[in-house]
């Protein structure tokens, strides 16, 4: 007789059905190292023809897995190696071409998002890097499906501070070039602080250098289901209670995320790489990382002590992943991003959510700066400044940090900016108007921090 | 396909009337689909029943199964889950 449980049963179907448990995605990591070519032409056929191969019944066996357990998957996506690398011994760098390849073979297969239009540059860049960074926002503005990130810092090598210099204007032109569609391009750019190899989710993924030919990467989320939790327990349960409520959670959220890992990795007959276990909210009502903090007894996000229930629900989601699962890998922890979380839409209206409070949030998140359109006309300078916050947070700190900020063209503070679909819609949050432009372009590298000298 | 991979668990809720039971057996009698263990309930005049099938030697596929049940059960207006089992075992099991 095999094990029937009906609580169990109940349980799983309300998490689905009530509270927005899904696979958020699905990502194929894909290495393109081999299709590096002096003629472009020859490279981009490289690159059609590989992704094709790999990937043609990606989308189809996700369908199939998603009738036979009756769980969302959300997207599924392609990490490739970073087109900086696999363009460069090209002779005529045409790195738009490439761009435009990755999003007809995305189509083709039918993949929501395809990562990997990405340089690491956090020492400094090669001949090849400087012509890629130029091309980000045309590759941006020309492509539907195509993301890019571009890594500026590590902890190891310090910050580039010229690449963030140019980051910034590459970001303002980015937002310029798709102004009808209120800096669209920007949504799907992302600078990073210690770059993760594996990461699943999007802007962000690419195939790192160290990756195996292949492996299937799965994103998990379910917000809703933490908040759920947490609501259940009594106003007086101590933080150690919620702290354990949220681990087991998070262990359930895995192990259904890993049983679909493995077993479309076997369909498709690549190795399983690593589960992703990040609260990732979507615009939904009732999918939001903020409610979380709502039902942990804070008013709104951004009231004092988001910070710090922030850290916690960050720690024991790992905790409660890594029990569930031999192969945590990517980012693994609570996302903040702005536009694609209802209550945190709520409180940047309300102001009671700043970029401060946030850019704080960030050195206890599994992220950074994430989906937060300021006024079209903030200067690239001042973006630049923003970014080198962050890297310092991440570099300091030893953990991955990003910027997605979105200055949205023609668009003062108080209005709205719409991206559509996940990434939602954000008013336009205000940002210091002090100078920092000498700073900014003293440029140069960061050194890296003594703590990096630990062999 | 491993055996443990044909037990699926069909979950039906809805307002309680005569002949879920008798409708949704009689579907998977067809579909040589066997009931290995079922759980039922009413509370308030909400109907709840939980089923452990096993359709190893169906000849349809999860697919053909799981369109057939859903017609059957949408004819009941009542809610239909069905899903293989693993997703049980595995979530709530260390």
């Amino acid at each position: 007789m095999a094990i029937f449980n009906t609580k169990n049963i109940i349980e799983t179907i309300e998490m689905i059905k009530t509270h927005h448990l899904d696979i958020r995605t699905v990502t194929l990591s894909l290495s393109l190292r081999d299709c590096a070519d002096p003629d472009y032409k020859v490279c981009a056929d490289k690159i059609y023809n590989k992704i094709l191969s790999y990937s043609k019944n990606l989308s189809k066996f996700a369908d199939e897995l998603e009738d036979e357990f009756s769980i969302p998957i959300v997207n599924k996506r392609i990490a490739a190696t970073p087109i900086s690398l696999v363009g460069e011994s090209c002779s005529e760098k045409n790195y738009i071409y490439l761009a435009q390849t990755l999003d007809r073979v995305a189509q083709e297969v039918n993949v929501d998002f395809i990562g990997g239009f990405s340089a690491l540059v956090e020492k400094g860049c090669t001949v090849g890097d400087r012509a890629f960074l130029e091309c980000i926002p045309e590759a941006l503005a020309t492509t539907k499906r195509v993301c890019s990130s571009v890594n500026l810092a590590t902890s190891k090598a310090g910050i580039n501070m010229l690449g963030v210099l140019k980051m910034g204007e590459i970001i303002k032109e980015a937002a310029n070039l798709t102004a009808d569609a209120d800096g669209l391009g920007a949504a799907k750019l992302v600078c990073f602080c210690n770059s993760v190899t594996d990461n699943p989710f999007m802007a962000g993924a690419y195939c790192g250098v160290n990756e195996p030919e292949c492996a299937l990467n799965i994103g998990v989320s379910g917000p809703g289901v933490v908040c759920a939790a947490i609501k259940d327990l009594p106003k007086t349960a101590d933080l150690g209670e919620v702290a354990n409520i949220i681990k087991k959670t998070a262990f359930k959220i895995t192990t259904t995320g890993e049983l679909i890992g493995r077993e479309l990795a076997k369909r498709l007959d690549i190795p399983f790489g690593v589960i992703d276990l990040s609260l990732a909210p979507t615009p939904e009502v009732g999918d939001s990382v903020a409610e979380i903090f709502q039902a942990m007894g804070l008013e709104q996000a951004g009231a004092h002590g988001t910070t710090c229930a922030l850290a916690m629900l960050n720690d024991a989601v790992k905790k409660g992943g890594v029990m569930a699962s031999s192969y945590v890998g990517g980012l693994s922890g609570a996302f903040i991003p702005v536009s694609e979380d209802n209550q945190m839409i709520q409180a940047a209206k309300s102001g009671a959510l700043t970029i401060d409070k946030l850019e704080a949030m960030t050195s206890v998140c599994s992220v950074g700066l994430d989906m937060i359109a300021i006024p079209g006309d903030t200067s690239a300078k001042t973006i630049s400044a923003i970014i080198a916050d962050e890297m310092a947070i991440g570099m300091i700190n030893k953990k991955t940090t990003a910027v997605r900020i979105i200055p949205v063209p023609n668009k003062k503070v108080g209005d709205l900016a719409v991206f559509g679909g996940l990434l939602g819609e954000c008013p336009i949050m205000p940002v210091h108007n002090l100078n920092s432009d000498v700073f900014i372009e003293r440029s140069g590298r960061v050194p890296a921090p003594i703590h990096s000298l630990n062999n | 396909m491993e055996k443990e991979a044909q037990k699926i668990i069909i979950t039906i809720t809805g307002a309680d009337k005569i002949g879920i039971v008798a409708k949704i057996t009689q579907v998977l009698a067809d579909c040589e689909a066997n009931i290995e263990d079922i759980r039922q309930s009413i509370m308030q005049g909400h109907f709840i029943m939980m089923m452990l099938c096993d359709i190893s030697k169906s000849k349809k596929s999860f697919k053909e199964i799981k369109e057939i049940l859903s017609e059957a059960a949408s004819s009941l207006e009542m809610e239909i889950w069905v899903q293989r089992k693993e997703i049980f075992d595995k979530m709530h099991t260390i």
